[in-house]
């Protein structure tokens, strides 16, 4: 048996609470290790990664592409234009192709939901989804959580109000189950224009405006406000969407005391959160950022260590 | 003659006693080997508490004597029970010399031989709070075995800097080496089988200090 319940990282729902646990507790050590110096352990030697992003990205990308190496991986990128992908393979060719170069770990991310799980279906290596379309993004959610968890302690019990596109989200789709195995307390905060027809099913309670909910939050999660995407704004003015649901200076001093701010990037200042909130010592987005890396490397290292074991000999 | 025989065969008496209780006793120890669950019990008891408190004390001062004094120590404790004989090292030099020597511990799971066969489930914070460059690192671990452990410990050890040297001090050295490290500082010299396993109990973890030999008693599916 290994360490992780788990073969495949495609949704929280493959992790149990103990699967969180072991992954935010072994990102702990591979903090320490990204303090040092010399930041590179000869743990994955040998062992071949291939991050498959078909849809654009950048700091996801970079943050697995890092961890893989400072655990001595190879690791290769494989963009969605130079992919064979354009050329017209299929998903399950790719997988197969990948799987007769005898990789180890694909990361995949994708703008069709399920694309993680059909190449997970067609290879024998591990799966891990980087984002797929509107579905899920699970590795994200376990960053916040190990945010989370080193800003405010035990999670249980802890209120987190995800504010802004929750029908659109893939971070929240992992978030929400994430928070909610740890026993924490989601709710969602948006618009209606930006709630999923039936939020209820989501497992979080729903608010349909930021204040009234603010003084019970002891995390608020922004969301990106998607500008690029096609099909026009859903609410009437970036200015109004700040007013009701930007975090801003006031809204910090209502939230609880020691209550902090998240962003999983890119953020539009001004929209989701005001440039002061932002570079506030109670913003911690660039720990999310930080946390990224150890996260990724512990998710590798227990995906790809092998069988439990109770007693070091 | 009568009262010598009296001691021997009181003496014989007792350590039967001593063998029934430890025999019924398991160790609680189990492993997985192969799909194989095995049970270990423990066999004999080879260090007491007396005998580890003394071992450390000789230790402390032969550390301080192959280094001439405490100035350039440093004690690195591989997780988990070198941690403790680590600590326990350092409380005696300071004993003797009146110099805290800076106290680290090293978690070796991510230095491991074996990733990707098996895998430590629990990994511990590595914390080395000096500067290793030029320093004389005594690495302490409760028991010597393969020798695989020390291997990964040195390679760990080197990612933080270039110590002036590395030297090694172990509760028990049970031999059976695979690969060519040996102790500078040995508590005690333990000859083994390669069926049995030997756990060092230490008050920090286990509520008793003790060295133990255990022995597998039963294989089953």
């Amino acid at each position: 048996m290994t360490v992780l319940s788990c073969k495949n990282i495609i949704s929280m729902e493959d992790l149990t609470p103990d699967d969180i646990v072991a992954i935010l507790d072994t990102a702990e050590s591979f903090k320490e290790v990204n303090e040092r110096r010399i930041k590179k352990l000869p743990t994955l030697r040998g062992r071949t990664i291939i991050n498959l992003f078909l849809e654009p990205s950048t700091r996801t990308r970079t943050s697995f592409e890092i961890a893989a190496k400072r655990l001595s991986a190879d690791a290769i990128n494989m963009a969605g234009s130079a992919s064979a992908t354009v050329k017209g393979e299929s998903l399950r060719d790719t997988a197969k192709t990948l799987s007769a170069m005898a990789c180890d770990l694909i990361v995949v991310r994708h703008k069709y939901a399920g694309a993680p799980q059909v190449l997970a279906e067609s290879m024998d290596a591990c799966v891990v989804n980087g984002g797929d379309g509107m579905h899920q993004h699970p590795t994200q959610a376990l960053l916040d959580l190990f945010t989370m968890r080193r800003h405010v302690g035990d999670l249980a019990g802890k209120t987190v109000g995800i504010v802004g596109d929750i029908a659109h989200s893939r971070v929240a789709g992992s978030l929400v189950p994430a928070l909610r195995m740890v026993g924490a307390h989601p709710i969602v905060i948006g618009p209606p224009t930006l709630m999923p027809a039936r939020p209820d099913v989501l497992g979080a309670d729903v608010a349909y405006t930021l204040d009234e909910v603010i003084e019970e939050l002891d995390i608020v999660y922004t969301l990106r406000i998607q500008m690029e995407r096609a099909e026009g704004m859903p609410f009437p003015s970036l200015r109004e969407y700040a007013r009701f649901y930007g975090m801003n200076e006031a809204r910090l001093n209502r939230m609880k005391p020691e209550g902090i701010v998240m962003h999983p990037g890119p953020m539009n200042r001004g929209v989701e959160v005001s440039s002061a909130v932002a570079d506030s010592e109670r913003s911690v987005v660039l720990d999310q950022v930080n946390a990224g890396v150890a996260v990724r490397m512990a998710i590798m290292y227990l995906l790809l260590g092998g069988e439990a074991h109770g007693d070091a000999a | 003659m009568h009262t010598h025989l009296q001691h021997t065969l009181c003496r014989y008496a007792l350590c039967l006693l001593a063998c029934r209780k430890k025999a019924f006793v398991y160790s609680g120890l189990q492993q997985m080997k192969g799909g194989v669950r095995v049970k270990y019990r423990t066999k004999a008891v080879v260090m007491d508490r007396d005998a580890i408190e003394r071992a450390l004390t000789r230790i402390a001062h032969e550390v301080l004597e192959a280094n001439k004094g405490a100035a350039n120590i440093a004690l690195v404790g591989i997780v988990t029970r070198g941690v403790d004989v680590a600590a326990r090292l350092a409380q005696r030099i300071k004993e003797i010399e009146g110099t805290d020597v800076p106290v680290g511990s090293l978690d070796i799971s991510f230095y491991r031989d074996d990733v990707g066969e098996r895998l430590n489930p629990e990994v511990h914070r590595t914390d080395i709070p000096f500067v290793v460059e030029g320093q004389d690192i005594v690495l302490c671990d409760d028991v010597l075995y393969t020798g695989r452990t020390i291997r990964a410990a040195m390679d760990a050890i080197m990612d933080y800097g270039r110590p002036a040297t590395v030297q090694l001090a172990v509760l028990v050295d049970r031999g059976h080496r695979e690969l060519p490290i040996r102790a500078d500082y040995v508590g005690k010299n333990v000859p083994t089988s390669g069926r049995e396993r030997v756990k060092v109990l230490l008050d920090e973890y286990d509520g008793a200090s003790e060295a133990q030999i255990l022995e597998a008693v039963e294989e089953d599916e």
